[in-house]
């Protein structure tokens, strides 16, 4: 990639190991069973696709890899999700460092309120990077790695909020994978993007693939079938299936996925 | 059929010319309102200069002196010291009910807000008269001074910063409310406390509108007239101490409009002060406005 030109060893994150596995994880929100009997492992170096039909609790699933469901009322968790073998719903888990391995793109983007630098510098200051030099070469270093340094460079002190939305995507991106996370969670995150800008973060999914753990979500089964390794199929707060795309795609074990996939239901 | 599509269409052109109507007449009645202040206060400018009206403190009206400044003066104190204390609490509360509050405590908070809201303001000016000025006199100002009756601009300031306070909170909670979760799960992910998010992010996305909210208060603050007159002491003094009596713009108007309008020039010169603050406010709002829109682009 063009990010090794500048490459210097302080700023390029070094390769993590990713570990993520769901231990019999069950959501219930009120009354209603949303999450049932969840046991998966996510690969890491690798993309994995969660698909189903609407309302099958995708969404709900990537946020309890990152405790993003503390602020909802009513909910119960049981199970584990384990990171690095740190159980995030252990009683006294320290959430934040947890939370830093896991870079999030959500499906509109959101850019902080400030300008397109302070955006990426951003992580790294609440963690204590102040070193205006340093800062500098993350910024830098990170707008090169999603494609972004070029149509940015001579703007970096302009409001994040005036670039296109598929630019704030990929600053996005950048922004979370500046604060060296080890994984990238992603809920449909080019489903309000146009196809150009789509294509090009899927192209940065393929590529960051080599260091990251990536789990998306994602509502087109076309995309899944173009990156996918391994795919998670759920239906009704269930996973109906997962393993390698290869084989989920050409040969579904189970009669539901099947159907799923012929389009049967959405 | 043809008949019945444009009797239709004509019913939408009456509507929406009659919509028109209103809005225009209410348009003009604040324009209307504007002029016709204006020309009463003409007596005392074609007498005085705005500049000797507004820069001098002698408020002898039977001699014919009309000094604006301990008036004008009085106002300031008491609007910014209720702004003050009101902004900090305000900011706190709607704070902890949007980002950390149960919704039970919100199902309990909010109707006590909406009472408090709307309880007329004399209730607010007995309860200081009550509490808040023998509060001050015997227990506060005796630490700072060594007379002090308790009617004074800290007691106007805390009786209208309470006022203001459900406004402030209910317009706080509100432009919480609309920054998006999803940015502040951004933050979040980033490894950002959930005090970082606020700090960093809410309070920065929610910026603009929390200016917006405060003008409107000091607007509101600005005209409040009756619990601030019965708390503040009324005299038309420039205030030395938080702890001396004042005498707001609006309390001099309501305490002596209709009274010894035989003295001349009386009449014009409270009509003048009531001119003041009609500007005070449409600046005001108008330069909400402006910042508004400027930050929002
Ligand atoms: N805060 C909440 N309160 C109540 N129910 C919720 C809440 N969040 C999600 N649910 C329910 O949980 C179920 C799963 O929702 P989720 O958003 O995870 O689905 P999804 O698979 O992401 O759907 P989509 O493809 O439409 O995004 C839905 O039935 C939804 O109604
Ligand atoms: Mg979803």
């Amino acid at each position: 990639m063009e990010a090794s030109s500048i490459t210097k060893d302080t700023v390029k994150p070094t390769a993590k190991e990713a570990h993520l596995s769901v231990r019999n994880l069950n959501v219930h929100i009120l009354k209603n069973h949303i999450l049932k009997n969840i046991d998966i492992e996510i690969p890491d170096k690798s993309i994995t696709c969660i698909i189903g039909p609407s309302g099958c609790g995708k969404s709900t699933l990537l946020k309890t890899f990152n405790r993003l469901l503390d602020k909802t009322e009513n909910v119960t968790i049981t199970g584990k999700v384990l990171v690095d073998n740190e159980n995030l719903y252990e009683k006294d888990a320290e959430v934040t460092h947890i939370r830093k391995k896991m870079g999030l793109l959500s499906q509109r983007p959101c850019p902080l309120p400030m300008s397109i630098y302070d955006n990426i510098a951003f992580g790294c200051k609440i963690h204590g990077t102040r070193n205006k030099k340093k800062l500098d070469e993350i910024v830098e270093y990170q707008l090169r790695a999603v494609g972004l340094w070029k149509e940015v460079k001579d703007r970096l002190h302009v409001p994040a909020n005036k670039l296109s939305i598929g630019q704030q995507q990929r600053l996005c991106l950048a922004r979370g994978l500046a604060v060296e996370p080890a994984f990238i969670l992603a809920d449909e995150a080019t489903s309000a993007l146009d196809p150009i800008s789509s294509k090009h973060i899927e192209e940065l999914f393929v590529e960051l693939k080599k260091d990251y753990a990536i789990v998306m979500v994602t509502h087109t089964l076309r995309q899944a079938l173009r990156i996918a390794d391994y795919v998670v199929f759920m239906y009704l707060g269930e996973v109906i299936e997962a393993g390698p795309a290869e084989q989920v795609f050409k040969n579904p074990r189970r009669e539901l996925t099947k159907k799923y996939l012929e389009g049967a239901f959405s | 059929m043809n008949k019945k599509f444009s009797n239709r269409i004509f019913k939408d052109k009456l509507a929406s010319g009659v919509m028109l109507g209103l809005t225009t007449l209410s348009l003009l009645l604040v324009v209307g309102i504007g002029i016709g202040l204006y020309l009463k206060s003409q007596p005392i400018l074609e007498q005085k200069t705005l500049w000797t009206l507004l820069s001098t403190t002698e408020w002898k009206p039977s001699n014919g002196e009309f000094g604006f400044l301990p008036f004008i003066l009085g106002t300031l104190w008491i609007t910014g010291l209720a702004i003050v204390m009101a902004l900090s609490i305000a900011l706190l509360t709607a704070i902890y009910l949007t980002e950390y509050s149960k919704s039970s405590v919100k199902r309990f908070v909010f109707p006590a807000l909406d009472i408090l809201a709307g309880l007329p303001s004399v209730v607010y000016g007995v309860w200081g008269t009550l509490f808040i000025v023998p509060w001050i006199s015997e227990t506060l100002a005796p630490h700072f001074v060594e007379y002090a009756t308790g009617y004074s601009t800290l007691a106007g300031g805390i009786v209208l910063g309470v006022m203001i306070l459900p406004l402030l909170i209910s317009l706080f909670v509100e432009i919480f409310s609309v920054v998006p979760d999803d940015l502040r799960n951004a933050t979040l992910s980033l490894g950002a406390t959930p005090w970082q998010t606020i700090k960093l992010v809410v309070l920065r996305k929610s910026f603009s509108g929390i200016l917006a909210a405060v003008v409107l208060a000091i607007s509101r603050a600005f005209g409040e007239t009756i619990a601030v007159l019965m708390v503040c002491g009324n005299l038309p003094v420039i205030p030395g101490s938080v702890f001396d009596s004042c005498y707001p713009i609006p309390a001099l108007i309501a305490n002596n409009y209709g009274e010894m309008l035989s003295v001349p020039l009386y009449d014009s010169a409270l009509m003048l002060a009531a001119f003041f603050l009609f500007i005070v406010v449409l600046v005001f709002n108008a330069g909400s406005r402006i910042i508004l829109h400027r930050i929002e682009r």
